[in-house]
């Protein structure tokens, strides 16, 4: 018999608010994503310096990944398939303007790691700890029926015993994060609909 | 020597983004990698970026790295001997 799938707990992240399963759980006047970010990360009381070193994109995936993932079990093999619209974009043009000029050419490293949009999926395997499988896709809108076949995929073929699958765009300070976990227990079925209503 | 010391590291805090740590946390002689600042190899890359950016130092050689960066003395003391700027 096919099993059944369920979406346990989604995290919206969006206009200086945060909502956990649909509950607004934070909100901050900050109205630059790095102070936001910053707030957020102090309301969950986190000791995790390396959070400040991380660029946008990885802060915003690494905020939605701790509201689902901050009391898994330490056996969970949890997938993790993120995607977004502007890929480290954000980030390419940072280091595109430290290497514009020749006469004062200072690349930063620390910079330079976070030029690929996988990246932010490095960052939060390290925080959780995770050796599981792992995916990023880049595509105008979130390919519902795309992400749900592969997370169906991996769940029926003990690729994973649970999956958080997200949206995460960050460009100029514009930011959205949509990310929900999979698993066999829940009380929404994981569907095309149920997915689609988290982008409300 | 002791401004180049505070300027070096009001420099480090904020070039490595070390969030909630002030001048007046960092000893002089306090270890920048391991149990001191935590510093990681991205951090050291950095620095090395620092010296040549601020202080006109370029160093090519990767193993002179661990003796300047042991701790803020260390690397003053490098700073004022060979700076270009």
């Amino acid at each position: 018999m096919k099993e059944s799938y369920y979406i346990s707990n989604s995290c919206v992240i969006k206009n200086q608010k945060v909502f956990k399963n649909e509950t607004l759980v934070f909100e901050s006047n900050e109205a630059d994503f790095n102070a936001f970010a910053k707030a957020t990360y102090k309301n969950l009381q986190l000791e995790y310096p390396k959070f400040f070193k991380m660029d946008g994109l990885s802060k915003l995936a690494f905020l939605a990944s701790e509201f689902l993932l901050s009391d898994k079990n330490e056996a969970d093999n949890i997938a993790l398939l993120f995607a977004n619209k502007s890929a480290s974009l954000d980030t390419d043009l940072k280091h595109q303007e430290s290497i514009q000029d020749k006469d004062n050419f200072f690349p930063s490293p620390a910079i330079f790691v976070y030029t690929l949009a996988n990246i932010c999926i490095g960052e939060v395997s390290i925080r959780h700890q995770l050796k599981s499988e792992s995916a990023f896709f880049c595509s105008e809108n979130y390919q519902t029926e795309f992400m749900l076949n592969y997370t169906n995929y991996l769940l029926q073929n003990q690729k994973a015993d649970k999956v958080l699958c997200g949206w995460a765009e960050f460009l100029n300070d514009d930011y959205q994060a949509v990310f929900y976990l999979i698993e066999k227990q829940g009380t929404k079925e994981h569907t095309i609909n149920e997915i689609e209503n988290l982008f409300k | 020597m002791e401004n180049l010391k505070e300027e070096l590291k009001g420099k480090i805090i904020e070039v490595l983004n070390l969030e909630d740590i002030n001048i007046e946390d960092i000893k002089d002689t306090d270890p920048l990698f391991g149990d001191g600042l935590g510093l990681d190899s991205i951090d050291a890359l950095e620095l090395i970026v620092l010296m040549d950016k601020q202080y006109g130092i370029k160093l090519s050689d990767p193993k002179e790295g661990k003796t300047i960066f042991q701790n803020i003395e260390t690397m003053a003391k490098y700073i004022a001997d060979n700076r270009t700027k």
